[in-house]
């Protein structure tokens, strides 16, 4: 009793409600009258019922036909009264309260189909039209878009009338276009002014909505909507075009990461390390053990235990790298195709070794909670751990300059690049130097690791994938110069992306080993070569 | 292009720089027929660069290389120049080491130089005497078996200038060809230089002033990449500007 | 002409290793039919095919030695012209099963049944027929070294770098020949093969035949590198190896020297694999793997490169120790492979061959043959210069 005292109080306060507007041309529709005939109504009646109560724009309908067209309302047999139940619970479709039904409650689902389902939307949209909340009248504005109907404009050119927010507006205006480029009575001159507003207003659905327009319409439109298809491919082709771009430098910082090691200790002593892709491989497998003591001891440091795995990887590879020069790679200098396979050996006793460890199966290095997720960047999607590893390349890239170009090694690191003996006259301990640049190598190639750890699987074979591309970037880049390094990685990297959809990821990957191949016929010492009687030899 | 007639050599205008750096800067020189010509200079005057364009080496940014008053140099590779007829002897002794004498002489000898030539390439007894006759003339004959390795510096210096003589080129490039030589072998490479040059056309680039001066030939000291002073040895060291730049006091 | 190349060729040393291997290709059958099994010296079929299989491995040793012991070019890609050599084969094969198959089709393999291909590719054409197969063994491996090498030694490509660029050529081949749709097979490649020449592969007759081709094959291809180490064309290579410029200076064309040495390995590499295929009954991608080919440069390098006979006990020690690893120690297979690389490479530079004459040459042949430097020495010595011309400066990184 009181609840239906309460629903007439609240609907008469909805009739009075000045700012509403209300669309309603028979102010006597029985609102919760008709809700209460939902319950036994066929299908037909229902979907009468349905146009009634839309047209009464009554705010307060909009849930009972959003639960309608959901399958969530339901009719009670023993009370005759019409709820909606979601999941436990059970509301009253008009005011939203509670309802308690009693112990012998007996719920049967009002059944719609697919035809009134539409309806019901439509009819929503309409109503949503007049919302307040500008996010539903640009979701109804989507709705018309997605199903136009003639008998809609009225609305629609109401709702535009009234609208205060330009994207909504445009978004009303596509949908009122739609209506007219797919109605069957409106003139030639208006489906034509109807094709730039879909443009503009209708977003990424513009083509498809187009393109299904462009059969049916009339021989003088179709001229019109040819264009505004080629113009929104080329649009959309750009787009294309510049998420390509994202994916290839995302590509292109993990190969930096990669190969940037590589190049100093191939620009400054002449060796090729087979056994880099190993120092990424231990960079990944340091930072899953530095989870692990974290997790088990600190638990509160765990989203930070990426960045206490910086230093420390880079401290682990570093120190083997040192312990490889010395041990090994001195001993081979001016031999550097022995070297070659020197440090092949290696890589297969370091791999062998983790694989002991570790067990041949894949680790897991959970992500830190500001590297997951993603973000849209006007329609591009960047996910966080992509971001940050491009961060991450241009960091250590940069770094590395720094230390190449302002630090007393580094100039002797210069130094020894361009002339070793010279340098060695000079007093530079050459031993030292080539020491510490295997150790830098090195170390660079563990925090390359570090950072794969967040995009591909910790396994014994990690380095094995990157070593072959790295080497790519090297020779492609040239020798002596970070630059080149950094040039030859993201050129590879988009260029790998660019070519993926059309000629798939492998044959992509292919051909740009062929097309590196053909490159260094060009300039067999790389993009960025020292130039010089000294390099000629 | 006439007054390239009549000339072994002639460069003119030969320009080539390094980064920047001009190595060779509008350098002219002209070597005649059966004419040995002394080039001197100081370290980084460019006579090694000019020695890597004339062979092919390097490619020099602008100017003429002519050899023969006919072929442009600039268009071609160190081995069809080579086998145009220049030699070229290293500033380093660079003989085949993992090689006997007598075959870094065999490899040497003008012949045929295609891939099934030299497959098939079985030595005539006029290639013998011819090889025999060389290491006379460089006083290898006694060590022909040996490998070039275990040569001394000087007699790979020899060994080397056997070569050019085996290979029967139109010009000799000899650079510091008696750098770690004793002084008698000294002596005799200039012998043996000046005794060459009555055929063909030599270019010597040497530091040793008395060698220079035994070898009796036109002069032509080099510094920054161009001529600093031409003429007789007694003529380009009275030089005032070549005493101040390279030869000092 | 050739009569006096080839007598050459029949040196001492060649003339043994030849007759060696002839022995073993009439020997090991022998051993294998007359002596009836349990009995003493009877040599097992598996042995025999398994034996089969490093001879063919000891050809692939010898062709890499051609051109990196004798010219100085480390191809890390040689294992790519043994996997095409052994697919050429492996399609031979393929088309012999016929309706044998699991899916009866005359024409097609089972896999291109199994996916969905209507008729054979063109690429496929002519396999049926041996001899084109044959041909196809030697020209595909060959074509593609010459065409590489064309083009990698006419820019000049040299040291780590070519190094580098063969490895990412047989890397490029590896990802193809994974692809389903090109016609090889993919990840499976290519096996259950019925027939060669009209006889089952599996039978022991067929299996002792392949063996002793192969070991002919073997004393065949040493006679081909003995050949052309010892004509003056193999002076040439030498020279390449040791002072590249310098040879370009007395007017050889120091890129068709690397051109012919290249293409020619290639095609023995290619052989090999075609020896090794049946023998082994499958050739799948894996035959690709970058990894393949580092393991043919230890095998010459075990064995002492820049020797005929050196590639040959190389890749025969190699993998017989190979053999032992993986059935006694699996787990530490890698770790010898990889100490051997080390190993080699620091205290072994000349290898088995090299052990051995110094061991047992250095008292004999002191006096009348001086030791050779090693290859790596002369590598030194040219680029070391003369450290008082400040004017030629050269960086470490080699060519």
């Amino acid at each position: 009793m009181l609840t239906q005292i309460l629903r007439l109080a609240l609907l008469t306060l909805s009739l009075l409600l000045p700012t509403q507007m209300v669309r309603a041309q028979d102010a006597a529709v029985d609102i919760p009258a008709q809700v209460t005939a939902l319950g036994e109504a066929s299908l037909r009646e229902l979907g009468a019922i349905v146009t009634t109560l839309a047209s009464t724009g009554d705010p307060s309908v909009v849930p009972v036909l959003t639960a309608l067209g959901e399958g969530n309302l339901y009719l009670d047999e023993t009370s005759g009264a019409v709820v909606i139940q979601r999941g436990s619970s059970i509301t009253d479709p008009l005011t939203g309260e509670a309802v308690d039904l009693g112990a012998d409650a007996d719920l049967s689902r009002i059944r719609v189909n697919n035809g009134l389902r539409r309806d019901i939307s439509a009819a929503l949209s309409g109503m949503t039209l007049m919302s307040d909340n500008p996010g539903t009248r640009l979701s109804a504005a989507q709705g018309f878009l997605a199903k136009p109907d003639a008998a809609n404009l009225p609305l629609l050119d109401e709702a535009i009338a009234a609208e205060t927010e330009a994207n909504v507006r445009s978004a009303m205006q596509a949908a009122r276009a739609v209506t007219i480029l797919t109605s069957e009575d409106a003139s030639v001159e208006d489906k034509n002014a109807a094709v730039p507003q879909i443009v503009s207003g209708a977003g990424r659905n513009a083509i498809t909505i187009l393109t299904g327009a462009l059969a049916n319409a009339p021989d003088e439109v179709k001229p019109t909507i040819q264009s505004a298809i080629s113009g929104l491919e080329q649009g959309r082709a750009v787009w294309g075009a510049l998420q390509n771009v994202w994916f290839g430098v995302s590509l292109g910082s993990v190969l930096l990461l990669a190969a940037i090691g590589l190049a100093i200790t191939f620009g400054v002593m002449g060796v090729i390390n087979m056994a880099h892709g190993e120092m990424v491989m231990l960079g990944a497998y340091t930072t899953f053990l530095v989870q692990l003591v974290i997790r088990q001891n600190f638990p509160g440091l765990l989203d930070y235990s990426l960045l206490i795995a910086l230093p420390v990887a880079f401290l682990v590879t570093g120190a083997i790298g040192v312990g490889i020069e010395r041990g090994i790679i001195r001993w081979l200098y001016g031999r550097p195709l022995e070297t070659l396979l020197a440090t092949w050996g290696l890589s297969l006793i370091l791999q062998q070794t983790v694989r002991s460890i570790f067990g041949p199966t894949n680790q897991m290095v959970i992500a830190p909670t500001w590297m997951s997720g993603s973000t849209d960047f006007f329609g591009l999607a960047i996910t966080y751990n992509r971001f940050w590893i491009v961060i991450f390349a241009l960091i250590v890239f940069f770094m590395l300059l720094l230390i190449l170009n302002r630090t007393p090694l580094g100039l002797q690191m210069r130094a020894v690049t361009q002339n070793r003996r010279m340098a060695s006259a000079m007093g530079i301990r050459t031993p030292f130097v080539d020491a510490m640049t295997f150790g830098l190598g090195s170390g660079i190639a563990g925090l390359a690791g570090v950072a794969l750890t967040q995009i591909d699987n910790i396994s014994p074979n990690l380095g094995q994938n990157y070593i072959i591309d790295s080497f790519m970037v090297v020779v492609f880049g040239g020798v002596g110069n970070l630059w080149g390094t950094f040039v030859g990685a993201l050129t590879l990297g988009v260029a790998n992306k660019f070519l993926e959809p059309y000629a798939g990821a492998v044959l992509g990957k292919i051909l740009i080993l062929v097309l590196i191949i053909l490159f260094i016929q060009r300039r067999p010492r790389g993009l960025f070569a020292l130039k010089g009687r000294a390099i000629e030899q | 292009m006439s007054k390239a007639q009549d000339t072994m050599l002639y460069l003119n205008g030969v320009s080539v720089a390094f980064d920047g750096f001009r190595a060779i800067n509008n350098l002219s020189i002209i070597v005649r027929p059966t004419e040995m010509l002394a080039i001197i200079g100081p370290n980084g005057a460019g006579k090694t660069t000019m020695m890597d364009i004339i062979t092919g080496k390097t490619r020099p940014d602008a100017g003429d290389v002519m050899f023969d008053g006919r072929t442009d140099l600039t268009k071609l590779d160190e081995a069809a120049i080579a086998n145009l007829g220049i030699g070229r002897k290293f500033q380093k002794p660079t003989v085949f080491e993992s090689h006997t004498v007598w075959d870094n002489l065999e490899m040497a000898l003008k012949k045929p130089r295609g891939i099934f030539a030299a497959l098939f390439y079985t030595p005539s007894d006029e290639d013998v005497a011819r090889i025999t006759e060389i290491l006379e003339t460089v006083r290898l004959l006694h060590r022909k078996d040996e490998y070039a390795a275990n040569l001394s510096h000087g007699q790979k210096q020899w060994l080397e200038i056997g070569m050019l003589l085996a290979q029967d080129p139109k010009l000799l490039l000899v650079d510091e060809p008696v750098a770690g030589m004793t002084d008698s072998e000294t002596e005799e490479t200039a012998k043996l230089l000046r005794e060459i040059a009555k055929t063909r056309s030599v270019v010597v680039v040497e530091h040793d002033m008395s060698f220079v001066r035994e070898l009796g030939s036109r002069v032509v000291c080099l510094a920054e990449g161009a001529v600093l002073a031409e003429g007789s040895l007694d003529q380009v060291s009275a030089n005032p500007v070549v005493i101040e730049r390279y030869l000092g006091r | 002409m050739l009569t006096q190349a080839l007598f050459r060729a029949l040196d001492k040393k060649a003339v043994w290793v030849i007759g060696i291997f002839l022995a073993v290709a009439v020997l090991v059958p022998m051993a294998n039919l007359l002596i009836p099994p349990g009995q003493f010296g009877h040599v097992p079929t598996y042995l025999v095919s398994l034996l089969g299989k490093y001879l063919s491995y000891a050809i692939l040793a010898l062709a890499l030695d051609l051109v990196w012991g004798y010219c100085g070019i480390l191809s890390l890609g040689h294992s790519a012209f043994f996997a095409l050599g052994g697919y050429a084969m492996g399609m031979y094969l393929m088309r012999q099963i016929g309706t044998r198959g699991v899916y009866g089709n005359p024409t097609l393999p089972d896999f291109m049944v199994f996916l969905n291909w209507k008729e054979l590719p063109w690429y496929w054409m002519g396999f049926d027929n041996f001899w084109f197969a044959m041909a196809m063994v030697v020209l595909v491996p060959g074509l593609l070294a010459f065409i590489f090498g064309f083009f990698a030694f006419r820019s000049r490509v040299t040291g780590v770098y070519l190094s580098i660029i063969t490895q990412a050529m047989t890397f490029a081949l590896l990802l193809a020949f994974f692809r389903n749709d090109m016609g090889f097979g993919g990840n499976n490649g290519l096996t259950d093969f019925k027939d060669i020449l009209g006889a089952p592969v599996q039978a022991q007759s067929t299996r002792v035949i392949l063996f002793a081709a192969t070991a002919i094959a073997l004393a065949l291809s040493v006679l081909v590198c003995s050949m052309i180490v010892n004509s003056k064309l193999g002076k040439v290579m030498v020279a390449v190896r040791d002072a590249e410029s310098r040879t370009r200076f007395i007017g050889y064309r120091v890129e068709y020297v690397k051109l012919f040495a290249f293409t020619v390995s290639a095609i023995m590499a290619g052989i090999a694999g075609a020896l090794y295929v049946p023998q082994v009954g499958i050739i799948n991608p894996g035959e690709f793997e970058p990894g393949n080919s580092i393991e043919v440069v230890i095998w010459t390098a075990v064995g002492g490169r820049g020797t005929l006979i050196g590639p040959i006990i190389g890749a025969i020690v190699v993998n017989l120790g190979k053999s032992w690893f993986t059935s006694a120690l699996p787990e530490f297979w890698l770790f010898a492979l990889g100490a051997l690389f080390i190993f080699v490479t620091l205290f072994l530079p000349k290898g088995i061959v090299g052990l051995w004459k110094q061991i047992f040459g250095a008292r004999r042949k002191k006096a009348e043959e001086p030791a050779a430097p090693t290859p790596a020495q002369s590598a030194d010595i040219e680029r070391g210069e003369d450290p008082s011309t400040f004017d030629s400066v050269q960086p470490r990184p080699a060519e």
